[in-house]
């Protein structure tokens, strides 16, 4: 089933059902990030819980240069 | 002085943005001998994992990381950002960063307190990024935080120390708590400065990223903070109005028309 998301600001189409699985369909597996959903993080060991739904707000980040 | 139970050994902060190239940020981390660095989080593409290579290189130079709240605007956003942090970086320290005001990047101090806060009571070890105001550090002090940085400048100015009474104050005011001057930092001698004044650390990033030559800036920063700090432990003379000969005037001899 597709599910219509927000993946770190963009609409994205996702046939992952929970985050985890969206994290392997995008191409992060492997990387070093951390993940929001709706605006409130979503620690690591939650992600392969966590289902998708449309509407979601998605965000996924990492390391970068900071000051 | 250590700042939550870590000693390090160079008391200059270095930031890791707008350096040329990633080689460049390697060579002036060495250059600097900093042993704490301030990282951020952005979004990250599937596609193109551009935080990956600067991690492994971050993690390749052996340094402590403080990852930073920056671009935050309200206390929601800097905790959340405050917990992914965490969660990536693998260390409780934050430098938290709630901004107010876009031309100044003047720090929201209400939603500061708040925020410090709200982590304090969640296990992090909160570094704030503050103006020189006594009272709201105090309430940072009542909210968990062990440490406070207040603004030399805005970010990114290189304006040096905008108000040394305010750093004094905050100095003298709170003879205990490990103090850090940062942001607005532009030239080694506003390092040395903040240091004389008896500051604990500096933090700063855009000064050596955007010199022309940044590893040999990044030396002579920490050749500044070492001697600043040199310079405050050796206790310095008071100023005065008057001139006050230093050579003794006794013994000078007569030689004509007194």
């Amino acid at each position: 089933m597709t599910v219509s998301i927000e993946l770190n600001g963009e609409p994205a189409a996702t046939e992952a059902a929970t985050l985890a699985d969206l994290l392997d369909e995008k191409g992060y597996n492997g990387a070093v990030v951390a993940t929001a959903l709706n605006g409130t993080f979503l620690p690591k060991g939650l992600r392969a819980d966590t289902p998708l739904s449309d509407g979601d707000a998605v965000e996924i980040v990492a390391p970068m240069q900071g000051g | 002085m250590d700042f939550y139970g870590f000693e390090p050994s160079s008391r200059l902060f270095l930031g890791t943005a707008q350096y040329p190239s990633p080689a460049v940020l390697g060579e002036a981390i060495r250059a600097s001998g900093a042993e704490v660095v301030t990282v951020s989080l952005r979004r990250e593409s599937g596609a193109a994992r551009a935080g990956q290579g600067f991690w492994e290189l971050i993690r390749s130079l052996g340094v402590r990381v403080l990852p930073n709240t920056a671009g935050c605007h309200s206390v929601r956003e800097a905790v959340t950002t405050a917990e992914m942090a965490r969660e990536v970086f693998e260390t409780d320290w934050i430098k938290l960063e709630v901004i107010g005001e876009d031309d100044t990047l003047q720090p929201d101090v209400f939603g500061l307190v708040e925020a410090a806060r709200i982590l304090s009571e969640s296990g992090f070890r909160v570094f704030p990024y503050t103006t020189g105001d006594l009272v709201v550090a105090e309430r940072l002090l009542q909210a968990g935080c062990e440490v406070l940085m207040p603004w030399g400048a805005p970010i990114g100015s290189g304006r040096g120390l905008n108000n040394v009474f305010a750093l004094r104050a905050m100095r003298a005011h709170f003879p205990d708590v490990p103090l850090v001057v940062d942001a607005g930092i532009g030239l080694p001698s506003h390092a040395a400065a903040a240091m004389e004044l008896g500051y604990d650390a500096v933090l700063l990033n855009t000064a050596v990223a955007k010199a022309g030559d940044p590893a040999r800036m990044a030396a002579a920063f920490a050749q500044a903070v070492e001697a600043g700090r040199a310079a405050r432990e050796a206790d310095p003379m008071e100023p005065r109005d008057m001139a006050r000969p230093s050579t003794p005037v006794i013994g000078r001899a007569v030689l004509g028309d007194a």
